[in-house]
């Protein structure tokens, strides 16, 4: 791959890194990259993602822009409310970086379309909101053996971990099956600090960029927290589960399913 | 008797079940919305009402965590 002047220039200070350099670069370039979820987390990552030149970035998502969401999902400007949020991404992600290709797919994943997406990219973002997604992107990934970067976040608190499927610990390895619908607490008890999607969806951005240059060590089997209010990170050290549902010694989890989702509607 | 929960040392008078140190101790609403690793292992929710904590357990409380959208999290 031959770069032009300016994007020898864009991407200089990646180049300039001794463990980047034009070879890394070209690895990013090559890189195919799916967001799931072009939220309060998938933002950051994929204005991160695209401005360090992942060649192609999926981003899956059948929402629209809503006003509420501004308050932490960056990507999206007042002007794109009510717009299809992969719509609205992938034009920011064209104005910073044209070298990007997009790929769009304005739905919801669901057991029957996930696996023919994510089969078409080397590494997984998951930046969906809720438990039926992030149990389903889990499965998905660990039948395809796609490696993802899964991200949760909650009032003043995140989480994240990498999972190499088959090798690290896996989100039903921690979480074996979602919580019953009612035991959700109320939407009161909801809400996120907008930061924290900045914080938690960089990090995952990491993980992706870390992976596609094959350096330094990735957030598997250890689950990184944050707490905005302590200003503290902390590190738990986990292993695979003999009892995982899916990756365990019985695996009773044979194909994917659609969990059903708590309804609440915040005002 | 002595703990270490989430990395912090506490002290509690007498033995607890983890259901119980959830709801009391912690103030947790919903254990169900709780995973416990104890020293390491992955504990299964049914056995939150079964498993007592001893001297110098190793407990960590996870959390689920969404996306601080929609609910459910
Ligand atoms: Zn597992």
């Amino acid at each position: 791959m031959d770069y032009t002047d300016s994007q020898l220039e864009r991407y200089s200070r990646h180049i300039l890194l001794k463990d980047v350099g034009i070879e890394g670069q070209i690895k990013i370039s090559n890189a195919k990259v799916l967001v799931i979820g072009a939220g309060g987390l998938g933002s950051p990552a994929l204005l991160y993602l695209a401005a360090a030149g992942v060649g192609t970035i999926g981003i899956a998502d059948g929402d629209v822009v809503d006003l509420s969401n501004l308050q932490r999902q960056v990507i999206h400007f007042t002007e794109d409310v009510d717009k299809p949020k992969v719509l609205s991404a992938k034009e920011k992600i064209n104005n910073l970086n044209p070298d990007v290709n997009v790929i769009t797919y304005q739905k919801m994943l669901t057991a029957d379309n996930i696996l023919g997406i994510i089969k078409e990219y080397d590494f997984i973002l998951d930046g969906t909101d809720n438990f039926p997604a992030k149990f389903l992107v889990n499965d998905a990934c660990i039948f395809a053996k796609k490696p993802f970067s899964h991200g949760g976040i909650l009032r003043f608190y995140g989480q994240t971990i990498t999972i190499d499927p088959w090798k690290s610990a896996c989100y039903r390895c921690l979480f074996i099956e979602p919580p019953p619908l009612d035991a959700v607490p109320s939407c009161s008890q909801a809400g996120v600090i907008g930061v924290m999607a900045g914080v938690l969806g960089t990090i995952q951005a990491n993980e992706a960029i870390k992976f596609i240059l094959e350096k330094g060590d990735l957030l598997t089997n250890r689950l990184l927290t944050f707490d905005a209010l302590a200003s503290k990170f902390r590190e738990v050290s986990l292993e695979r589960n003999p009892e995982c549902p899916i990756c365990g010694e019985n695996r009773v989890i044979n194909e994917l399913m659609d969990y059903e989702q708590a309804a609440c509607k915040i005002g | 008797m002595k703990l270490m929960v989430n990395g912090k040392l506490f002290e509690t008078k007498e033995k607890t079940l983890v259901i119980d140190f959830l709801l009391k101790e912690k103030n947790v609403e919903s254990p169900e919305m709780v995973s416990v690793e104890l020293n390491g292992r992955i504990i299964k929710r049914d056995d939150f009402a079964q498993i007592e904590l001893q001297e110098n357990d190793q407990v960590e409380f996870l959390y689920f965590m969404g996306g601080g959208q929609n609910s459910y999290e």
